[in-house]
C-alpha cells in the first residue's frame, strides 16, 4: 500500500466512523428533544397527549392544593390567557410558590391535566427562565387592555 | 483613597498589556532582542497592576464599601469574612477580574521558566498571552466594571447569593479558571510555534507540561463543581448537563485529547498539526465558556449577566482571537506536517483513535449544548436538550474509548501487532470478568444492562494500567516518573468508570411524606423521621429535621437536612444531609409540610458515588505527577545549543 494509499484509507474510516457517530446523534436528538410549551400552545391543541414536554407559566395565586399528610399536590399554571392544571407527586423544589415562575417536565393525560415527573427550582426569585417570561409577556401584552396581570410577571432576563 | 485606585490600576494593567503584547509579537519579527525584555517587563507590570486591582476590591468587601455597586450587590455586613472575600467572584465582574488575575498567574509563571525558551519564543509567548489579556482587560473596563461607584451608597448590600455562601463553590471558580486559563499557554505556545514555522516538535515538549497541569486543574475544577451541585442543590445529582457544566466539560474533553496527541507529537515528531489544532480548540471552548456562562444566553443559575453588549464583545473577541489562530494554522500547518508513519497496532494508531473518539464526545456534547441556542435563534421553538439525548449520544463514542484504553495501553510505539500484547489483554480481561461477576451478583445485584459493561470496562482498565509499572519493578527497573503519572492517571479514570456505573444503575431515590416517628425504606435501610425543629444562623433563619437510619434494626446515622430562609434574600434554600462513606452515600432533604403533621423528604441511597470525585482528583494527580517527573529531564535537555538557535530545526526528534 502506498502511503497515500494508506492516507485515503484512514481518511475514509474516520470519515466513516465520523458520519456513523454524526447519524446517531442525531437520532438521538431527534428522539429526545423536549419542546416548551406554554398553557395557550396546549390550548391551541398543538401538543398530543402523551408527548413529553416542558411546560412554563405562573403558579396561579390560590390554586395549590395538597391532599393533606401525602406528596399529592396539584395547581394551576397560567399564562393570563390559558391555564392547565397540574398534578405532581414528588417534593417540590424550594422557589415554588403561588405567583412564582415554573417550569414543568411532564406530559398531559386524557383529561387534559399535565402530570408533572419534574419541577425545576433552577432560579431564584428574581430570576425567571427566559421561555417563561417570554410567554409571560405576550399574555400580558394581550390582555393589557382588561388591565393585566401586576408588572410582577415582568422578566428580569431581557 | 478609594476603590478607583483599583480602577486606575486596571487601566495601567491595560496599557501594559497593550505593551506586553506589541513587543512580544514584533520584537522577534524584527529580531530586536531589547524588545524581548520588555515584553517580560510588560507582563511584570500588567500582573502587579492586575493584583493591585483585585486587592483593592478585596478591601472594598472586607471594609463592606457599599458605595461600590459590585459590593452592595454581592455582599452584606452580615456576610461571614470568608464569603466576603469569595464574594469577588460571585458574579459577572469580579469573575472577570479572576480571570484576568489567574492569566497574569499563568504569564508569571511563563516568564519565570523563560531561561528554558529561545528567547524568540518566550516573547511571541508573550506576546499572545498578552494580547488575550487586553482582550479581557478592556471588556472588563468597557462593559464591566467592578469598580463602579454607587452613589448614593446603600446602607448595607444585597447579600451574595446564598447557594454561593459554600466553600466548594467559593474555592470551585478560582480552581477551575486556573485549568480554563491554562489552555490560553498552550494556545499561546501553539500560536508562536505556528508563527516560527516550527518544523521540529520542541515546541511540543515545552508546550506539554502546561497543558497537563491546565488540563489536571480543569479536571479538579469540574469534579468541585459538580460535588457541590450534589450536596448544595441537594438533589443528589452530580452531573445534570447542564449548559454551564457543559461550557467547562467541553475544554476539558478536547485537553484530554490534547495531552494524548502531544505526547505522540513529543515522543515521535507525528500528529503535528492535530495537536496544533487541538490547542487552539481547547482554548477556543474555554473562551466559548466564558461566552457562554457569562453574557447570560443561558438559563441557568450561573448566568449572571443579562447584558447583550457583553455578549456581542465577547462574541468579536472570540471571532478574532479563533480566527486568527485557524488563519496562522492554515497558513503555517502545512509546512510542519510530519513524515513517519506507524502501523495498525501501534500506540500511534491507539492515540489517533483516543482523539477522535474524544473529540466526537465533545462534539456531541457541543450539538447538545448549542442545539437550544441555535434553534432560538432561528425561531425553531424553545427546546431543551437534556439526558435522554446526552446519555446515549455521549456514551456511543465513550464506551469504545474506554475498550480501547484498556486495550491500547499494552500496545508499543511504531510497530505493534496484537499477537505481541495478547497474553495482558486476555489475562486482564478475564479477570475483569470474573470481577464484575463477584461485583454484580455478589453486591450490586439488580443490575440494568449496562452495568455489567460499565463494571468490566471498569476493572479492565485499572488491571491493564497496572501491567507495565508491575512488569518494570517484578524486573527490578524502577518505575520512571511519566509512566507513574500515566498509570495513576488511568487507575483514576477506571475508579471513576466504576463509580459512575453503579451509582447510575443501584441508586435508590424516594420521595414520601412522613409523620413523626414514621419510617420509609430505602432498600435496605431504614429512614425515621423524628420530628423538625426551629434553628437560626448568622444570616438566616429555618427549620432542621431529625431523620434516623437503621439497617437490619442496627442504627447507622441521623440525619439532620436543613431548610433556611436567608433574611436579605428572602430565599429559601435546602440543605441537604449526607452521610457519606466509601461503598454508599445516604441523603435526606426536606421538603415542605404536608399537612396533617406530615413532611414530604427526599430519601436517597447512592452507592460508591464517592468515586466519581475520586477518579476525577486521582485523573488530575496522575497527571501532575508526569509533569513534576519530567523537571529535570526537559531543563538538561532544552539547553542543548541546537535547541536555543533561532533557525527552524529540520526532521524528526531525538
Amino acid at each position: 500500500m502506498t502511503p497515500r494509499r494508506r492516507r485515503l484509507y484512514w481518511v475514509l474510516a474516520i470519515l466513516a466512523g465520523v458520519s456513523l457517530a454524526g447519524l446517531l446523534a442525531l437520532r438521538a436528538f431527534e428522539q429526545n428533544v423536549m419542546f416548551y410549551f406554554d398553557p395557550t400552545t396546549i390550548a391551541a391543541g398543538e401538543v398530543r397527549t402523551g408527548q413529553r414536554f416542558r411546560l412554563g407559566g405562573m403558579v396561579e395565586k390560590g390554586s395549590v392544593m395538597r391532599t393533606p399528610g401525602s406528596l399529592d399536590v396539584r395547581f394551576v399554571v397560567t399564562d393570563f390567557r390559558h391555564s392547565v392544571a397540574v398534578h405532581y407527586d414528588k417534593v417540590l423544589p424550594d422557589l415554588f410558590r403561588e405567583g412564582a415562575g415554573v417550569v414543568a417536565h411532564g406530559r398531559l393525560d386524557e383529561h387534559g391535566t399535565f402530570m408533572a415527573d419534574e419541577v425545576l427550582a433552577k432560579h431564584d426569585e428574581k430570576y425567571m427562565p427566559p421561555e417563561v417570561a417570554r410567554s409571560l409577556r405576550q399574555g400580558s401584552a394581550s390582555n393589557a387592555a382588561e388591565a393585566g396581570p401586576p408588572v410582577a410577571a415582568s422578566p428580569v432576563v431581557h | 483613597m478609594g476603590v478607583e485606585l483599583g480602577h486606575y490600576a486596571l487601566i495601567l494593567a491595560l496599557v501594559l498589556a497593550a505593551a506586553q503584547a506589541f513587543f512580544g509579537l514584533s520584537g522577534p519579527a524584527l529580531a530586536r532582542e531589547r524588545w524581548f525584555a520588555v515584553a517580560r517587563s510588560a507582563a511584570c507590570g500588567q500582573f502587579v497592576f492586575v493584583a493591585l486591582a483585585t486587592a483593592v476590591l478585596v478591601n472594598a468587601f472586607v471594609q463592606d464599601d457599599f458605595s461600590v455597586r459590585y459590593v452592595a450587590e454581592n455582599s452584606n455586613s452580615a456576610l461571614p469574612l470568608f464569603y466576603r472575600v469569595s464574594a469577588l467572584w460571585g458574579a459577572h465582574e469580579g469573575s472577570l477580574l479572576l480571570w484576568i488575575l489567574v492569566l497574569g498567574g499563568w504569564t508569571m509563571a511563563v516568564v519565570a521558566r523563560l531561561r528554558y525558551l529561545p528567547a524568540p519564543f518566550g516573547a511571541r509567548v508573550l506576546g499572545v498571552l498578552g494580547l488575550i489579556s487586553f482582550g479581557f482587560l478592556l471588556f472588563t473596563l468597557c462593559t464591566s466594571n467592578p469598580f463602579a461607584r454607587l452613589l448614593p451608597a446603600v446602607p448595607d448590600g444585597n447579600d451574595l447569593n446564598p447557594v454561593l455562601q459554600d466553600f466548594a463553590l467559593a474555592v470551585h471558580p478560582p480552581i477551575l479558571y486556573t485549568g480554563y486559563v491554562g489552555f490560553a499557554v498552550s494556545f499561546a505556545f501553539a500560536c508562536a510555534a505556528m508563527i516560527e514555522g516550527r518544523r521540529d516538535q520542541l515546541w511540543a515538549r515545552w508546550m506539554r507540561p502546561w497543558t497537563v497541569i491546565a488540563w489536571a486543574f480543569l479536571a479538579w475544577g469540574i469534579a468541585l463543581g459538580s460535588w457541590w451541585a450534589y450536596y448544595e442543590l441537594g438533589w443528589g445529582g452530580f452531573w445534570f448537563w447542564d449548559p454551564v457544566e457543559n461550557a467547562s466539560f467541553m475544554p476539558w474533553l478536547v485537553g484530554t485529547a490534547l495531552i494524548h496527541s502531544i505526547a505522540v507529537t513529543e515522543k515521535r515528531g507525528l500528529f503535528k498539526s492535530w495537536t496544533l489544532l487541538l490547542a487552539v480548540a481547547a482554548f477556543s471552548l474555554s473562551l466559548l465558556g466564558t461566552f457562554l456562562v457569562r453574557s447570560g444566553v443561558l438559563v441557568s443559575v450561573h448566568s449572571f449577566a443579562a447584558d447583550p453588549r457583553r455578549g456581542i464583545f465577547i462574541l468579536i473577541f472570540l471571532i478574532v482571537m479563533i480566527g486568527g489562530a485557524l488563519g496562522l494554522y492554515a497558513w503555517r500547518a502545512p509546512g510542519m506536517r510530519s513524515q513517519s508513519g506507524f502501523e495498525v497496532f501501534s500506540r500511534e494508531a491507539f492515540l489517533l483513535f483516543n482523539n477522535l473518539l474524544l473529540v466526537i464526545a465533545a462534539a456531541v456534547v457541543f450539538g447538545g449544548t448549542m442545539a437550544p441556542l441555535i434553534a432560538d435563534t432561528l425561531g425553531l421553538g424553545t427546546l431543551s436538550v437534556g439526558p435522554p439525548y446526552f446519555n446515549p449520544s455521549f456514551l456511543t463514542p465513550v464506551l469504545p474509548l474506554l475498550a480501547l484504553l484498556a486495550i491500547g495501553i499494552h500496545a508499543r510505539w511504531r510497530r505493534g501487532a496484537l499477537s505481541d500484547s495478547r497474553r495482558p489483554i486476555l489475562v486482564t480481561l478475564g479477570l475483569s470478568l470474573v470481577l464484575t461477576a463477584a461485583l454484580v451478583l455478589g453486591i450490586y445485584s439488580h443490575p440494568i444492562a449496562l452495568t455489567p459493561i460499565g463494571a468490566v470496562l471498569g476493572c479492565w482498565i485499572i488491571l491493564s494500567s497496572l501491567i507495565e509499572p508491575l512488569n518494570r519493578l517484578r524486573r527490578g527497573l524502577r518505575v520512571p516518573a511519566p509512566i507513574l503519572g500515566m498509570t495513576v492517571a488511568h487507575i483514576g479514570v477506571g475508579i471513576f468508570v466504576l463509580g459512575i456505573t453503579f451509582v447510575k444503575s443501584n441508586s435508590i431515590e424516594l420521595d414520601v411524606a412522613l409523620k413523626v416517628g414514621e419510617s420509609a425504606n430505602v432498600g435496605q435501610y431504614s429512614f425515621r423521621y423524628e420530628g423538625v425543629q426551629d434553628i437560626e444562623g448568622p444570616n438566616y433563619e429555618g427549620v432542621r429535621g431529625t431523620i434516623s437510619v437503621s439497617r437490619h434494626g442496627r442504627p447507622v446515622t441521623v440525619l439532620r437536612p436543613e431548610k433556611r430562609r436567608y433574611w436579605v434574600q428572602g430565599s429559601v434554600e435546602t440543605t441537604a444531609a449526607i452521610a457519606a462513606g466509601p461503598t454508599r452515600d445516604l441523603l435526606a432533604a426536606l421538603g415542605d409540610d404536608v399537612g396533617a403533621g406530615a413532611y414530604s423528604l427526599r430519601l436517597q441511597y447512592r452507592p460508591l458515588i464517592r468515586n466519581v470525585w475520586l477518579g476525577a482528583l486521582i485523573m488530575a494527580i496522575g497527571g501532575l505527577i508526569t509533569v513534576i517527573g519530567r523537571r529535570q529531564r526537559v531543563s538538561v535537555l532544552s539547553a542543548s545549543p541546537q535547541s536555543l538557535g533561532l533557525a527552524p530545526e529540520r526532521g524528526g526528534g531525538p
